[in-house]
């Protein structure tokens, strides 16, 4: 197939099998004594050409697409995120992670506030590393609205060029980030774990999680500007403010498009726990065994100043809501002390906690992969270790 | 009223692993199964042509075998599937891939009044499709739905935000992705199955839905997988047997939140 993003020559290749061995997406078999492609699973990553010691596979080398002039791109922005007129934590973390890139880069960071009644956050951006600072106050702005942030984010990336925009993967960042790189027919990165500069092409390096966190895959978008990314709340750490900064503020006038939706009421979550700003976490896995087994925890908790956090087999098992869940399909958790009970840590909860100041587990099992995380690993039977904890904490107090 | 859901065929990814020595994936044994939040999103299809008679149509995009989530689909109530499927679609990103779909979409309905996602597929976790497709089809976009209701043209949705919950109004067509939280899924009866396995399941490839050349597959791709690596692994700290000492393990415990500070010395 002429399509194909490889090439294996018939007459070099000996049949190794060690192009098999080598591809991540099973996209080569054997037919006879020759390696054979599947194209519909090849993702043109090459590791088969590095792989083969005959020299018998290459790549198809493809043209950059015409268009867009990549050099007219420049500087690194955060999209800092309010809500309910408060620029989130993430924003901040995003300002840290940016002011180290565009360092790498030999840039300017910039931090970009949609919002209404927003003009002092400037000084804050500033002071957390933004070189300039661009805010577009509107009251159609006030709430999130997909097409009217699109509208305005996207507005701004066509007047001034960014090079590499970054946003939070929040619930509106995951959303809103996806129809601004769509409509500026670019590439997104999902929920990254690291990004840096690479130093030869000069493109980003973004580093993600795929399959559930059982493999993690670094993706660059190199003929496409902006290169995007969201990043998840809690992954990076906030800077201290340094309010010595100096930096401008650009006050954006857009015409904006009508909002397609509209907000009829906003509930604050009455369960009052966001384990994701929580400082201490006591966590519940399986080992539980049943959902009244919550309560001791909960205790626990109580004991040490935290909130009861679990993992999805808690939540899958009916015994807690998602909002309580650690891990990828949850949240990503960085408390100060993170107590793991009865958790085995499937990858998946190892990296929704991984970047916890101290960990302390107790599993049954000894070789449960969360030992592998954490800094004090207790092998026991968590029924007889906690009440013990419990006892041992009341009289403490 | 006609709506489309939109699901997708994965592997079951609590499974799947990384071989250390070869960095490949070890998918032997792996079941494909129906995105889990997709079921979520059939489920609010489903109750839509329970309440008000909607037409439910399925589109998934993915190899000729992806047709068994389909299938399911229609056992569970779905009125007609069609399956997405082209070696030129091979290798799509998030924009190839909403690319795709949208041209499916705008063939089935150029109007359709609902076009329904899960909040995110498990295997690849990006959140980014239905937004993108909401973009293409040039419709509202809601996200992390919980709860709908449909009135006439109108449409109120409750949806999961990162501190509490949005209730949103907005006026059809839209785009909506859907979170767990909002029902259980129905379970497919023995009829639905027998009639399901029947049931004819065209296959739409590039040309079908009119997909440009430039827009689909690698191509059509902006990113780049460059490289793909085991999770690194942590080594661990302190490691203690509390079986057969379980005061030791409790003492041990209490010295370190006591150096944490959250308990008093």
């Amino acid at each position: 197939m002429s399509d194909a993003p490889i090439i294996i020559d018939p007459v070099a290749c000996k049949g190794c099998k060690k192009c098999i061995t080598a591809c991540p997406f099973d996209a080569l078999y054997m037919e006879g004594k020759l390696a054979v492609l599947k194209p519909e699973e090849c993702r043109a990553c090459n590791a088969c050409v590095k792989a083969c010691p005959f020299k018998a596979i290459s790549a198809v080398e493809k043209e950059a697409p015409k268009g867009a002039n990549l050099a007219d791109f420049k500087d690194i922005w955060v999209f800092a995120e309010q809500r309910h007129g408060k620029v989130q934590e993430v924003a901040y973390e995003l300002l840290a992670t940016g002011r180290r890139l565009a360092g790498e880069r030999g840039c300017q960071l910039a931090a970009v506030v949609l919002g209404h009644g927003v003009m002092d956050a400037a000084p804050h951006l500033i002071a957390a590393g933004a070189d300039r600072v661009y805010i577009v106050d509107r009251p159609e702005l006030a709430e999130y609205e997909a097409d009217v942030y699109t509208d305005a984010l996207n507005q701004l990336v066509a007047k001034y060029k960014p090079e590499v925009i970054l946003a939070g993967a929040t619930a509106i960042g995951r959303a809103f980030f996806a129809k601004v790189a769509v409509r500026a027919r670019t590439g997104l990165t999902a929920d990254c774990t690291a990004l840096s500069i690479d130093k030869e092409t000069c493109l980003l390096h973004q580093t993600r999680p795929a399959f559930g966190g059982n493999i993690m895959a670094t993706i660059m978008t190199p003929n496409h500007r902006p290169q995007m990314a969201t990043v998840r709340p809690k992954v990076f750490k906030m800077a201290p403010p340094d309010p010595k900064r100096s930096g401008e503020t650009l006050f954006e006038l857009l015409d904006l498009v009508a909002p397609s939706t509209r907000i009829v009421r906003t509930d604050k979550d009455l369960s009052g726990v966001n384990i994701a700003e929580a400082e201490v976490i006591v966590a519940g896995g399986r080992g539980l065994k049943k959902a009244e087994n919550i309560a001791m925890l909960e205790r626990l908790a109580e004991l040490i100043g935290g909130v009861v956090g679990v993992s999805r087999a808690c939540v899958d098992a009916g015994w807690v809501t998602a909002a309580r869940q650690v891990g990828q399909t949850g949240k990503t958790v960085c408390p100060k002390i993170y107590v793991a009970v009865g958790i085995s840590g499937a990858i998946q909860h190892l990296e929704g906690m991984r970047s916890s100041d101290t960990i302390i587990a107790i599993n049954s099992d000894p070789n449960a992969p969360i030992f592998g995380v954490a800094d004090l690993g207790i092998v026991g039977d968590l029924f007889e270790i906690v009440p013990k904890l419990i006892e041992a904490l009341e009289t403490k107090r | 009223m006609h709506v489309i859901v939109c699901v997708k065929q994965v592997p079951d990814t609590t499974n799947v692993r990384i071989n250390p020595e070869t960095n490949t994936l070890m998918r032997e044994g792996v079941e494909s199964i129906m995105n889990p939040y997709d079921e979520y999103a059939l489920e609010q299809a489903l109750k839509l042509k329970d309440k008000h008679g909607a037409r439910v149509s399925v589109i998934s995009m993915g190899p000729p075998q992806a047709d068994v989530v389909l299938r399911e689909a229609l056992a569970r109530g779905a009125d007609d599937g069609v399956l997405l499927t082209d070696r030129a679609f091979a290798g799509a990103d998030t924009l190839a891939t909403s690319y795709a779909i949208a041209q499916a979409i705008k063939r089935i309905n150029p109007a359709p009044d609902i076009v329904f996602f899960g909040k995110q597929a498990i295997d690849g976790d990006t959140a980014q499709v239905g937004p993108g497709v909401s973009e293409l089809l040039n419709c509202a976009l809601v996200t992390y739905v919980q709860a709908l209701e449909v009135e006439g043209d109108t449409f109120t949705v409750e949806t999961h935000m990162d501190d509490g919950t949005d209730v949103i109004e907005g006026k059809l067509p839209v785009v909506m992705t859907v979170v767990k939280e909002a029902s259980t899924p129905r379970f497919a009866s023995l009829s639905g199955w027998m009639a399901a396995k029947k049931a004819e399941i065209p296959r739409w490839g590039a040309a079908d839905v009119k997909a440009v050349k430039e827009m689909i597959g690698l191509d059509g791709s902006p990113t780049k997988v460059v490289k793909i690596f085991a999770p690194p692994v942590k080594t661990g700290g302190v490691r203690m047997d509390g079986r057969g000492d379980p005061a030791a393990a409790v003492e041990a415990i209490v010295r370190a939140l006591q150096d944490k500070g959250v308990v008093k010395s």
